[in-house]
């Protein structure tokens, strides 16, 4: 099915070989960047950033929490938008992106929830509370463990994309819920650092850092996601002609 | 800098075993998935021409 109003680039996507050679260029480009970036802003929030003058030192986990809690929730969008892209068009590349990303999300997600864990206690005295930021968090991990054992409890490749698609686009509704929580009910946990129109609430020797770990990190884990998303393509089109002649030649 | 000492560094005002703790869980968390693609990465590819020689082997 061709729809004209689609770039032709759209439909050079859906090649497994085309995607496997151009993640083979992009990736030491994002590993050389993002190593810069995930070093750098460590190192400036750990030992540069001022002092919170409420929290002290323990709100350096900032730089890993806010980070990889925005990650698995982009990557659980991206998910399920890879999926509902293998539903319409049936695309094998697209379920290839969902079935690789779902890990990553998943380890995103116990990140976050594990340094908001250790993080709280200092804060406010508990390692847990079940307020809607954190239970949607937490739902977000069920989802992408779900998505994960369905995947492998399923023979077919084409029946298990199919599958974890409709489980991801039937989850997606979290993903509002989990960002307007802060909004929506009373919650203990606080509301967002960076906001589209607004200046964030902290000053820069304290947000410079980590937007530069966001994007850092997001650049590393999208490396990740290549690096799995190539073994997938190796695996499944292990028929090819073209993967033959690569590995014979690597030989 | 925003420590007076590398004792205080790592003593982080008292709060020192929450913030090393996170970040030894963060960079456990990037390094393995990282990792892990790279040394599968070399299995499979491993895998796949030894059954491509076998293939060649019975043609």
């Amino acid at each position: 099915m061709a729809y004209k109003w689609l770039p032709r680039w759209f439909f050079q996507l859906a090649s497994p070989r085309w995607c496997y050679q151009i993640t083979g260029q992009l990736i030491p480009w994002f590993a050389a960047i993002s190593g810069l970036l995930v070093v750098s802003g460590i190192i400036w929030g750990l030992a540069f950033a001022p002092p919170d003058y409420q929290q002290g030192n323990s709100f350096r986990i900032i730089y890993l929490h806010v980070p990889s809690a925005i990650l698995a929730q982009s990557f659980y969008m991206l998910m399920a938008l890879a999926g509902a892209i293998g539903l319409i068009w049936k695309m094998k590349v697209a379920d290839m992106v969902a079935k690789s990303v779902a890990p990553i999300g998943a380890a995103l997600a116990v990140l976050a929830l594990l340094t908001g864990a250790i993080w709280g206690k200092p804060t406010w005295g508990s390692w847990w509370v079940w307020d809607a930021r954190l239970t949607s968090m937490l739902v977000l991990l069920f989802l992408y463990l779900g998505v994960i054992a369905l995947n492998s409890a399923i023979e077919s490749e084409t029946t298990a994309a199919q599958s974890t698609a409709v489980l991801a686009l039937v989850g997606l509704v979290n993903i509002p819920i989990i960002k307007y929580s802060v909004e929506w009910w009373n919650t203990l946990h606080q509301p967002a650092t960076f906001k589209l129109t607004e200046k964030p609430a902290m000053p820069p020797e304290m947000w410079v850092p980590l937007l530069v770990m966001v994007i850092g990190l997001y650049m590393m884990f999208g490396l990740a996601l290549m690096l799995r998303l190539r073994n997938e393509i190796l695996l499944r089109e292990r028929r090819a002609s073209w993967v033959k002649e690569l590995l014979a030649v690597k030989a | 800098m925003a420590f007076e000492s590398f004792a205080d560094f790592i003593d982080m005002g008292g709060h020192g075993l929450f913030v090393w703790l996170s970040y030894a869980l963060g960079i456990f968390t990037i390094v393995g998935c990282i990792v892990q693609p790279l040394l599968q990465s070399k299995a499979i590819k491993r895998d796949l021409r030894r059954r491509f020689r076998r293939e060649e082997g019975s043609a």
